[in-house]
């Protein structure tokens, strides 16, 4: 499939039937993109579970933080990768022998982050893949709410945007419980 | 839910005009983008508001940095230009001043061509020096002469896409080649052509910007400008320092806004610093008035073009009329540039020479009925001015000259009348004594 354009169909089927997320590579520092990502997803509902060596056993916003994927316990749906592009590669290859034991459905690397044969690899192995890509961006732009920011994003309405009902200046996207 | 299909279709340009960044109201279904008319939002609780303040999550603060309506009309016009996003602010002047403090630095210099709005001049030669912003002045018709004033300091190139008094087409292709050379960001001003006529971002334009005073409102009733951002600039692989964009932020918690916002960290960088601290912002009512005039964008320009197109046809077959340059003209220098950059047409804002000098335009300023006296362009009223007699008559005639405003030069802004009402007007002002 083409990884340099998604439809936003594929984008917002992902992002509509995932309920956990684990990050790898999920940072404590307030101002790394990473740490935005996770404030952000957990807001809309999502069960994020960071997942870092380094920090094995703390807590990055209240939420244990594992080793590695093999040591998380639950279902995840999203394996949401904030290495570099080389380091993807690793990530994929353990997420592909643990897809069947976690439930992993797809591979998702952060903005500026590309691993064409690891995407492969995955793809090969039955999981959807997107990369180069950020979950909240793609969130704020298929809600709509990252129009407050004069973002471009791309779709035309003739219907009201989804309220979350639990408070002002908060969409969520269809099919998004 | 998933479909795996390669993209989703692109609409056109007309049903963007319409459409893009207005979804109805979600609190009360209007269907048109309502009036914000309010300075400040409510937050839901204390962490909300830090997450709004630390730019974790989207919303509105405080209408100085963004406010509903005007946020329609950004993504509208970001829409048009093919940008990742755009940022309005309170006018076209406003823009540009956002665009450079968000660029550049003391003693940093950037290259301009010369053949500008007069106001433009005046700001990058005056009020820029203020800020230690040096403009390097280049020749918009002479693409080779943009690579001669480039220097270690350059930090970005600057020119008009249909330069304003008109007449010039400018070669967007050759003066991106420029600033891919030098390794800076393009920066074209679309005011005179508007989307609808050129997209400078298909000819390699970095950041767009408008006053949305002329055509895009249409109307002649709102001052406001834009800066859009094309996403193409890569600021964290750039060889120049833009600390706005590429260094940790000290006024939001050490973020670094190229890394965090990728393709749009531009057009974000400008609102959150720019706007936040110089203070620019647009009234949502004017936000409100040019949203409603782009909805008809592409028909009042197809009309300009074409009225325009009569008239300067008329006046170049006019016995008082020495030269009408107009590059709509087949017989025009930038003819051919024009089909190549504006295909659909060359605008409607054109000089023309009248063989009387200096009185006979006085006489036709003061001898025009239909068509308004006045100091503006892009109005569906037909507009005309002298230039020598009003917004150039402080300067030296070697000044005037070299400006495009000699004493017998004349300018139109052709508008939305009935254009047979518009050539009846000129000849009888014309005619008069
Ligand atoms: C080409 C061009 N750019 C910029 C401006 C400045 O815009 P504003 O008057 O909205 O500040 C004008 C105004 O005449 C213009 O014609």
């Amino acid at each position: 499939m083409d990884h340099d354009r998604y439809a936003d169909t594929y984008i917002a089927g992902i992002l509509a039937d995932a309920r956990t997320i684990a990050m790898v590579g999920a940072s404590a520092v307030t101002n790394r993109p990473s740490y935005f990502a996770m404030k952000y997803l957990l807001g809309k509902g999502y069960e994020v579970i960071p997942v870092n060596p380094n920090l094995a056993g703390d807590e990055i916003q209240h939420r244990h933080v594992y080793p590695k994927l093999a040591a998380v316990p639950g279902p995840v749906d999203i394996v949401d990768i904030f290495r570099h592009s080389a380091a993807a590669a690793e990530v994929v290859r353990e997420a592909v022998a643990l897809k069947d034991k976690l439930g992993i459905k797809v591979i998702w690397m952060q903005l500026g982050v590309r691993n064409a044969a690891a995407a492969a690899e995955a793809e090969a192995a039955g999981l959807k893949v997107v990369m180069n890509r950020c979950a909240k961006i793609e969130y704020g732009r298929l809600s709509g709410e990252i129009g407050w920011a004069g973002v471009n994003v791309g779709i035309l309405s003739s219907r009201r945007p989804l309220l979350s009902g639990r408070g002002v200046q908060d969409h969520v996207i269809a099919g998004k419980p | 839910m998933s479909i795996d299909k390669p993209a989703d279709r692109e609409p056109g340009f007309s049903t963007l005009a319409i459409h893009a960044g207005a979804a109805p109201d979600p609190s009360t279904g209007a269907r048109v983008t309502p009036v914000y008319q309010t300075t400040s939002y409510v937050f839901n609780n204390v962490d909300h508001a830090a997450a709004l303040f630390n730019l974790e999550v989207f919303g509105n603060i405080y209408s100085r940095i963004g406010n509903p309506t005007q946020a329609v009309l950004e993504q509208r016009v970001a829409a048009l230009e093919g940008g990742t996003a755009a940022l309005a602010v309170a006018s076209g002047h406003a823009a540009q001043a956002v665009v450079f403090q968000t660029l550049m630095q003391p003693g940093d210099e950037f290259v301009a061509g010369r053949q500008l709005y007069g106001g433009s001049v005046n700001q990058f030669n005056h009020a820029f020096k203020t800020f230690d912003w040096k403009v390097v002045w280049a020749d918009s018709t002479k693409p080779e002469t943009f690579l001669e004033a480039i220097s270690p300091k350059t930090k970005a190139i600057f020119c008009e896409s249909i330069a304003n008094p008109g007449g010039i087409v400018v070669d967007l292709p050759a003066i991106s080649a420029v600033a891919k050379q030098a390794g800076v960001p393009l920066i074209v001003d679309n005011t005179l052509a508007t989307p609808y006529l050129c997209r400078p971002k298909d000819f390699g334009a970095d950041i767009v910007v408008h006053s949305l005073t002329k055509f895009m409102g249409g109307h002649g009733n709102s001052i406001g400008g834009a800066i859009v951002d094309c996403g193409s600039y890569d600021w964290l692989s750039a060889k120049k320092n833009y600390p706005a964009l590429q260094d940790p932020n000290p006024s939001y918690n050490g973020i670094r806004m190229a890394e965090t916002f990728g393709n749009f960290a531009f057009a974000l960088a400008a609102r959150v610093l720019g706007l936040r601290d110089l203070g620019p912002a647009i009234s949502p009512f004017n936000a409100f008035l040019i949203l409603t005039g782009i909805e008809t964008l592409p028909l009042r320009m197809a009309k300009h073009c074409e009225n325009a197109l009569a008239v300067a046809s008329h006046l170049a077959g006019h016995p008082r009329v020495a030269w009408v340059n107009y590059a709509g003209l087949p017989s025009n220098p930038y003819h051919a540039l024009a089909n190549k950059i504006c295909p659909r047409g060359a605008g409607s804002v054109f000089t023309f020479g009248l063989k009387g000098g200096y009185e006979a335009g006085v006489q036709l300023v003061s001898n025009v009925q239909l068509i308004s006296h006045l100091a503006n362009i892009g109005d569906v009223r037909s507009l005309i001015i002298h230039p020598a007699s009003t917004t150039h008559r402080q300067l030296t005639d070697e000044q005037r000259a070299a400006a495009g405003a000699g004493d017998d030069v004349v300018r139109l802004s052709v508008g939305l009348e009935d254009v047979d009402d518009i050539v009846a007007d000129l000849d009888q002002a014309l005619a008069a004594r």
